[in-house]
């Protein structure tokens, strides 16, 4: 699954995005969340605390529970700031 | 429709002459612009997007505006880059037949280009630079726009 950051997360995590082979037992964002939460100390500071962040899966706002099913894009990111 | 993401510059008056040329049938256009503000001593914003779903969410409440007002066009166009005090930002053109559904929805896609698309500011003073918080107020007055019933 291709997972992509913004703004801050990106910053944080060092990254815009990576391609990752998730565990079959990951199958809402919240449990992805939990996955990237225990990859490392910088994924545990961003992922530790979920309630700061928008997702969204296949380019559509997501919320946390959503099953991630046949996702092929995953985007973590802070509240939006455009406009 | 059209929906522009882009780094240039835009000319809000051509765009509205193009959106409206050889049209006999609108008689109200609405055009906002924005404009990044100098605020205590602001050097610049930056702004990052999310390509792909950017143009997508903005076509979806382009949607939703046009099947709640009788639009006759639509044109957005909004910056992204390194973009300095007074630099125009965003654009938003509607134009219907009257003017109610003109403002309505031009106000209304203004709410949601700030609060659902995935635009994202920083905002840079000297060498420091700092993210943008969303704001409350955005939200709030976004919600504005709901029926009755949705969440």
């Amino acid at each position: 699954m291709k997972l992509l950051y913004f703004a801050w997360v990106r910053e944080k995590l060092g990254r815009g995005e990576e391609t990752l082979d998730l565990p079959a037992e990951v199958r809402t964002a919240r449990q992805l969340a939990a996955y990237l939460a225990a990859r490392s100390p910088e994924y545990a500071r961003v992922f530790g605390l979920p309630n700061s962040l928008n997702l969204a899966i296949d380019q559509e706002h997501a919320c946390w529970d959503q099953e991630l099913d046949a996702a092929r894009e995953v985007a973590f990111f802070p509240p939006v700031t455009g406009g | 429709m059209q929906i522009s993401v882009q780094e240039a510059d835009f000319d809000s008056a051509a765009e509205a002459l193009a959106l409206t040329s050889g049209r006999n049938d609108i008689g109200a256009v609405v055009t906002f612009e924005g404009r990044v503000r100098a605020d205590d001593g602001l050097t610049a914003l930056r702004l990052e997007h999310y390509p792909g779903m950017t143009e997508a969410e903005i076509a979806r409440h382009v949607d939703a505006a046009q099947a709640r007002w009788p639009l006759l066009g639509v044109r957005i166009i909004h910056r992204i880059g390194r973009l300095g005090p007074g630099a125009r930002i965003v654009l938003v053109i509607t134009a219907a037949a009257h003017r109610r559904g003109a403002f309505e929805a031009a106000d209304f896609l203004m709410d949601y280009l700030k609060t659902r698309a995935p635009f994202w500011k920083q905002e840079q003073y000297g060498d420091d630079a700092r993210w943008v918080d969303a704001k409350l107020s955005d939200l709030d007055t976004a919600r504005r726009w709901q029926k009755p019933g949705q969440s």
